[in-house]
């Protein structure tokens, strides 16, 4: 098993001007990643840009694995020109994900934006119990509807625009999802991947509700396996990198 | 037979390609991807006497190819390294440097004393980071302190090898080799980040939480091997190549201009294999070059040598 690998393009397909869903078939043995597991990419051969970039892989089959991406950056904007046939490296799965829900519990999931990646194999995973909130700025930017809709959980989809779904942000669907299921407050626990004005949100109202809850972070990264110290957040234990100790991270341990 | 070791002072490398410090963590965070029994040497992560948490994010930011860093140090400590750190680095075919750091020069004493008492292969003085207030930068702009910073702690080293890791942020690197080596450095490693800054041009707000840091990679290769030129044809002991050492070619080049070792940072972040495929790479180019021994080429740039160094 590679944790550095080649992997060849099978498709790059745009979902709307900003988003692409890019299919890879790895061309040597790879681990399977946990739900919430990272993966470097290489954007280019050349020195410029120079950095592999960071995506949660959202889905891997053994077939192949699949990467949604925003177009943000010069990166992104190189990879919106990846090509069927072409080859990268990647180097994977790292990252701690999240962790496997506790018997009984009730996963509450909150998806900002492209934040849906990273969470979608746990919502696949964990099909029929959890439930899902998941916002975007506008309807073009909301993701994986249809897939989501197969993996039989509850969603419940809002915009910032109203343009579609629910009126409103994550948080306040949130906050009605907790007053209207009293009974099931006390299984709660967050599971939360978006903006970090958002995450600082969600959590704060899951802390207020005495609910347990992982967020998972980004930060500037270069080599993504925990050597280059780049990565860190603050947490009340101290600085802790964002790709060996995090992604995922307990609520209550960051110090927004 | 082709023969890629190399001599630093009386310490033999199997090959010249080292890691550079803090971008190589303890050796650990590598073992999946190279075999470190591969390395001439594995040089870790700047120890100071007590742990350092380091600076807030962001610590690093990606420019033109190259990168900005502002780590702050961040390390475990003394301590830690000789219990945790170095025990598992000793089960590994290669020798160990260890880079250190301190705010007195009582502090490298100590450091450089423990160490060199732990066993370690040699020591690589850093006297040239640019991102914390008392990071060693001062012992390394300036002469009387590094004259004075290199003689202490070479009585405190008896058996480790001393080398110094210049700042490249001097008028004259030549003069600053000449202090290490006058003072007691068996070699010396150039060069360290050269200090950059950017800004976010939306925000207005830098895009590290340090404001400034150090540029590495690629871009500043042609400064690096500019002085690994200059300082080869000043000094006599060895001098250790780095700056933006991607893969073979720039390790050639380095050595060309005089380097006996090579050290490889940034890249490893790029490409977590590179240490070792640089270290095949070089057989693979002496056996096409029909070149015996890796030495030969040591600073053999033709047409800008005007003073052979023969100790290499």
């Amino acid at each position: 098993m590679n944790r550095y690998f080649k992997a060849e393009i099978l498709g790059n397909l745009p979902l709307n001007i900003n988003n692409n869903l890019l299919t890879l078939f790895p061309l040597e043995p790879v681990f399977d990643p946990k739900p919430g597991q990272f993966y470097m990419l290489e954007v280019s051969d050349s020195c410029n840009p120079l950095l592999l970039r960071p995506f949660c892989c959202l889905r891997k089959t053994p077939e192949n694995m699949q990467f949604l991406f925003t177009v943000r950056g010069t990166g992104t904007a190189l990879m919106k020109e990846f090509r069927k046939g072409q080859v990268i490296h990647l180097i994977g799965p790292m990252g701690n994900g999240y962790p496997e829900p506790l018997k009984g519990c009730t996963p509450v999931v909150i998806a900002g934006g492209t934040g849906i990646a990273s969470l979608f194999s746990f919502i696949e995973s964990t099909a029929g119990t959890c439930r899902v909130i998941y916002g975007a700025k506008t309807k073009d930017e909301l993701l994986m509807l249809d897939e989501l809709r197969k993996a039989e959980t509850t969603l419940t989809v809002c915009t910032n625009d109203c343009s579609f779904g629910e009126e409103g942000m994550v948080d306040q669907i949130f906050m009605n999802f907790l007053r209207s299921n009293e009974s099931l407050r006390s299984s709660c626990v967050l599971y939360a991947c978006g903006p970090r004005p958002m995450l600082k949100t969600v959590a704060a109202i899951a802390l207020d509700n005495h609910i347990k809850g992982y967020a998972s972070l980004e930060e500037n990264m270069a080599c993504g396996f925990g050597a280059c110290l780049g990565c860190v957040v603050n947490t009340v234990k101290g600085y802790k990198r964002v790709c060996k100790e995090g992604p995922v991270f307990p609520i209550e341990e960051i110090v927004w | 037979m082709i023969d890629l070791s190399v001599n630093i002072g009386r310490l033999k490398l199997k090959n010249p390609v080292m890691t550079a410090s803090g971008t190589f963590g303890y050796g650990e965070e590598y073992a999946e991807f190279v075999d470190l029994n591969m390395l001439g040497a594995i040089v870790v992560k700047g120890i100071s006497l007590k742990p350092m948490e380091g600076n807030p994010p962001p610590r690093i930011c990606e420019t033109p190819c190259g990168m900005l860093n502002a780590i702050g140090l961040q390390n475990v400590g003394l301590k830690q390294f000789l219990k945790e750190k170095l025990p598992y680095l000793r089960a590994f075919d290669s020798r160990i440097i260890v880079n250190i750091l301190g705010n007195s020069v009582k502090e490298y004493v100590k450091l450089a004393g423990a160490l060199d008492e732990a066993g370690v292969d040699g020591i690589e003085l850093n006297v040239s980071c640019p991102n914390v207030k008392k990071g060693g930068i001062i012992f390394g702009t300036d002469k009387k302190a590094l004259a004075k910073l290199t003689a202490r702690v070479r009585l405190a080293v008896k058996h480790s090898i001393l080398i110094t890791k210049l700042s490249p942020t001097v008028s004259n690197i030549a003069e600053f080799g000449l202090i290490a080596e006058e003072n007691g450095s068996d070699a010396i490693t150039l060069i360290n980040t050269i200090p950059g800054m950017a800004i976010d041009t939306e925000t207005w707000i830098p895009r590290l939480a340090n404001i400034t840091g150090g540029l590495s990679g690629p871009a500043i290769k042609p400064v690096a091997v500019k002085m690994v030129w200059e300082a080869f044809r000043a000094v006599k002991i060895p001098v250790i190549g780095v700056g933006g050492i991607m893969n073979v070619r720039d390790a050639i080049e380095f050595m060309l201009a005089g380097a006996t070792a090579v050290q490889v940072g940034t890249g490893n972040f790029v490409r977590p294999t590179a240490t070792g495929e640089i270290a095949e790479g070089l057989w693979t180019y002496l056996e096409k070059k029909g070149i015996n021994n890796l030495k030969d080429i040591i600073g053999g740039v033709n047409g800008a040598s005007t003073n052979s160094n023969s100790d290499n």
